[in-house]
C-alpha cells in the first residue's frame, strides 16, 4: 500500500498538518535512528462519548485493521468497534476441565493402581474424599489457563509499538482515548485521516515505526 | 415507560471521589507514595516492621536448627500455635478474595478503592501462613516429599483422603490464583506507572512488568471476560479454601471438632478478622499517604457494616455450637464446651467472645463505623479474639478428650510467642514495599467507574 519513507533523525510523531517536524524531542526519541515507516493515523478524544461514536463510523465504513486505546473500558465500545464475545472463558474453562479430569485420574491411579493400601475392605477408588483435590485443581487449572490465553488473546508481551514511541501511550493512560486506522488495512489511503475529521476529532496524528526494528523495548 | 438504562452512579451507595475530581487527580494521589521519596511515617513504619520480621526470623532459625521441642507443643496437645496461626493468616486473607471476587460479581462498586490494598493483604497474609505449616514439619527441607505426590525413592504416594493433603492443594491454590488475580487487575495501572515514569529503570522495571499494555479495546475486551471469570472462580475458591481448613478439624473424632456447621462457621470467621485487617491497614495506609478522599469514611463504614453482620454470624454460630453440644447428649461434647467456657482456658473463650460478638456490636452506632480512631481498637480486638478463636477450638479440644489418664495442659513457649509476633512483621514488611513500589489503588478501574458517568457514556 502507500507507506511514505521518512528520512533518518525524525521523531516518531510528525505534525502533518502544517508540515513541520517538531523540534523539542519527546521521550523515547534517542532510540529513533534509521528510516522509519508510516503505520497509520492515530485520533485523540477528550471524551469516552465521541469515541465511541467514531468507532461506529468506521466500522460502518467496514475497515478491519483498527484499534480504538482507552484508559478504562469504555461501556458500548465493544458493540460499536463490531467485537463478539471474547472466546476466552470457553478456552479457559476447557482447560479446568482438563485439569479437574487429570487430577481425579491422578488420584485413582495413585491410590488404587500404582499402590493400593486395603484398609477394612474399604474401595480403593473412594472418589468422594477425592472431589476436594479434583476441585481445586479446577480452580488452578482455569486460572492458569485465563492468564495464559489473556496474554495471547490480549498480544502482551510485546513490548515495543508505534503508540508507546510516539507519547500516544501516555496521554490515553492518563486519560485521552484514542482511534488507531492501520496502514494494513485494505481500506488504506492517504484519506483516512478525513474519516476521523469527519468524525469530529479535532487531534489527529500520523504514527510512524522504525523500518526492521529489533528492539525488545 | 419512563425506563432509563441503569448507570454505574445507580449502583453507588455514596459518591467515591468528590465532586470535580478529574482523571489527572486520581493519578497522582494514586501515583505519588512510588513516585515520591519514603515520607518519615513510611521510614518509621518500615522500621518497626523490619525490627519484627528480625523477631521471625531468629524464631525461624531457631525451629528450624533445633527443631519443634523449642515449641510448647506436646501429647496431647499436638497442633498449638502453628496451627492457630495457619488458620488466623489464610482467614485474614480471605477478605481481598471477597472484595476483589465476591464483591465484584454483585457490582459493588464502591470496592474499587480498596480492592487492590484487599488483594495485596490476601497474597501476604497466605505467605505468612504457609509458614508455619512447613515449620511444623520440622524439617522444612524435606516437606515436599511430605506434602507433594511426586514418583520418588520408596514408589509411595501422598494420602488423597486425609484433610491435610487438601489443605496442601487448597492452600497452594489459593495463593497461586490469588497471585494471578492480583496480577492481572494491576497490568493497566503498571502501564500507567510506566507511562509516567520519568528515570529510565523506573521506565524499563514498569514497562517490563505491565507486558506492553497499551490499552488496545480488543485487549480491554478479553480483559474484562477474563476478570470476570476469575472472580467467578475465586468465589467459589475462597468459600473452599476455609472449609477445607475446617475438614482439618471436623473429619476428625476430637469432640468439639466433629461438627457440620465448621465449613459455614470458618468462612463467617474468615471474613469477619479480615475485613477486621483490611479496615486496619486501609485506616493506617490512607492516612499515611493522604488517600482520604479517594478511600472515604463512606468505605469504611460500608465495611464495618459487613464486619458487624460477621460478627453476630459468629455470634451465632458460638451459641449453636454450645446448643448442639447439650443437645446431642453426647458426654464429651458436653464436657468439651463447659470445659471452653469454665475450664483452665475460660479466659481464652471469654476473650474470643468479648472480642468477637461483643466489642462489635458498638458498631450500630454510625460514629463508631465512620471515625477512623474510633474503629482502629475495635478491628485491633476483633482480631485478637479471632485468633484466640482458632486457639479455643485447637488447645481445649486437644487438652481435654476423651481419657482423663490422657489430658494435659499446653503452654507456649517464647519460641512461639516470637513466630506469631514476628509472622507480624513479615506481613506489615511485604505491605509497607507493596504500597512503595505499586500503585495502591485500581487506577483503571476507580476512573472508568467516576470518567463514565462525567462523560455519560451509557451505551446498550
Amino acid at each position: 500500500m502507500n507507506k511514505p519513507i521518512v528520512e533518518a533523525g525524525t521523531v516518531g510523531l510528525v505534525d502533518d498538518l502544517s508540515g513541520t517536524i517538531p523540534s523539542k524531542p519527546k521521550l523515547g526519541d534517542k532510540l529513533l535512528e534509521g528510516k522509519q515507516e508510516k503505520v497509520g493515523v492515530v485520533g485523540l478524544f477528550d471524551d469516552p462519548h465521541a469515541l465511541v461514536k467514531a468507532a461506529e463510523k468506521v466500522r460502518d465504513a467496514g475497515w478491519k485493521q483498527w484499534d480504538c486505546h482507552t484508559p478504562f473500558p469504555v461501556h458500548g465500545l465493544d458493540a460499536a468497534m463490531g467485537l463478539g464475545w471474547s472466546k476466552l472463558p470457553t478456552i479457559a474453562l476447557s482447560l479446568g476441565f482438563t485439569g479437574a479430569a487429570l487430577a481425579l485420574l491422578m488420584q485413582y491411579w495413585m491410590s488404587a493402581v500404582s499402590y493400593p493400601v486395603h484398609i477394612g475392605g474399604k474401595p480403593l477408588f473412594s472418589w468422594p474424599a477425592f472431589v476436594p483435590i479434583t476441585f481445586e485443581m479446577f480452580v488452578l487449572f482455569t486460572a492458569a489457563g485465563t492468564v495464559l490465553t489473556g496474554l495471547w488473546m490480549c498480544k502482551l508481551g510485546r513490548w515495543h509499538s508505534p503508540l508507546h514511541d510516539s507519547g500516544v501511550m501516555a496521554e490515553v493512560s492518563s486519560s485521552r482515548f484514542a482511534l488507531v486506522l492501520s496502514a494494513k488495512d485494505e481500506l488504506w489511503s492517504d484519506g483516512a485521516r478525513s474519516l476521523l475529521d469527519e468524525a469530529g476529532c479535532t487531534d489527529v496524528r500520523d504514527l510512524f515505526e522504525d523500518v526492521d526494528d529489533g528492539r525488545i523495548l | 415507560m419512563s425506563a432509563r438504562p441503569v448507570t454505574t452512579e445507580d449502583l453507588l451507595p455514596f459518591p467515591l471521589v468528590p465532586e470535580g475530581t478529574t482523571a489527572k487527580d486520581i493519578d497522582d494521589a494514586v501515583s505519588l507514595p512510588m513516585e515520591s521519596f519514603p515520607t518519615r511515617r513510611w521510614w518509621i513504619a518500615f522500621s518497626f516492621s523490619l525490627g519484627l520480621l528480625l523477631i521471625f526470623s531468629v524464631n525461624v532459625t531457631i525451629t528450624v536448627s533445633q527443631g519443634i521441642g523449642t515449641w510448647g507443643v506436646n501429647n496431647p496437645v499436638g497442633w498449638g500455635f502453628a496451627i492457630v496461626n495457619l488458620v488466623f493468616w489464610i482467614g485474614i486473607g480471605h477478605a481481598g478474595t471477597l472484595i476483589s471476587a465476591i464483591l465484584f460479581l454483585f457490582r459493588q462498586h464502591w470496592r474499587t478503592a480498596i480492592a487492590r490494598f484487599a488483594e495485596a493483604m490476601t497474597l501476604f497474609a497466605v505467605l505468612c501462613a504457609v509458614q508455619f505449616p512447613v515449620l511444623h514439619t520440622g524439617r522444612p527441607w524435606l516437606a515436599i516429599y511430605w506434602m507433594v505426590p511426586y514418583p520418588n525413592h520408596n514408589n509411595l504416594w501422598t494420602n488423597f483422603r486425609s484433610p491435610l493433603e487438601w489443605d496442601v492443594f487448597a492452600i497452594s491454590t489459593y495463593g497461586t490464583v490469588s497471585f494471578l488475580f492480583w496480577f492481572l487487575g494491576l497490568i493497566p495501572d503498571l502501564a500507567l506507572a510506566r507511562d509516567r515514569a520519568k528515570h529510565p529503570l523506573r521506565k524499563f522495571i514498569y514497562g517490563l512488568l505491565s507486558l506492553g499494555w497499551n490499552g488496545s479495546n480488543r485487549a480491554w475486551s478479553h480483559y474484562e471476560r477474563a476478570y470476570g471469570l476469575f472472580a467467578a472462580i475465586a468465589t467459589p475458591l475462597v468459600l473452599s479454601v476455609h472449609s477445607v481448613i475446617s475438614f482439618d478439624f471436623a473429619a476428625s473424632i476430637v469432640p468439639g471438632w466433629h461438627t457440620t456447621i465448621f465449613p459455614p462457621y470458618f468462612v463467617a470467621g474468615a471474613i469477619l478478622s479480615g475485613f477486621a485487617m483490611v479496615t486496619l491497614v486501609v485506616v493506617l495506609l490512607r492516612k499515611m499517604f493522604n488517600l482520604q478522599h479517594l478511600v472515604t469514611e463512606s468505605h469504611l463504614e460500608v465495611m464495618n457494616k459487613i464486619m458487624l453482620a460477621t460478627a453476630l454470624m459468629v455470634g451465632y454460630a458460638y451459641a449453636s455450637e454450645f446448643f448442639v453440644a447439650w443437645y446431642s447428649g453426647v458426654l464429651y461434647e458436653k464436657y468439651v464446651f463447659l470445659n471452653r467456657a469454665m475450664g483452665p482456658y475460660a479466659w481464652g473463650y471469654w476473650s474470643m467472645v468479648t472480642c468477637n460478638v461483643f466489642v462489635p456490636q458498638l458498631l450500630w452506632f454510625k460514629k463508631f463505623r465512620r471515625n477512623p480512631w474510633l474503629m482502629v481498637p475495635i478491628v485491633i480486638l476483633v482480631n485478637v479474639g479471632m485468633w484466640f478463636e482458632r486457639f479455643v477450638i485447637i488447645v481445649t479440644s486437644l487438652h481435654r478428650d476423651y481419657l482423663p489418664a490422657a489430658w494435659g495442659m499446653y503452654h507456649p513457649t517464647w519460641v512461639d510467642a516470637g513466630l506469631l509476633v514476628g509472622s507480624f512483621g513479615l506481613f506489615f514488611t511485604l505491605v509497607l514495599l507493596f504500597v512503595r513500589f505499586l500503585p495502591t489503588i485500581a487506577v483503571s478501574e476507580l476512573k472508568g467507574a467516576v470518567l463514565q458517568k462525567h462523560a455519560g457514556a451509557h451505551h446498550e
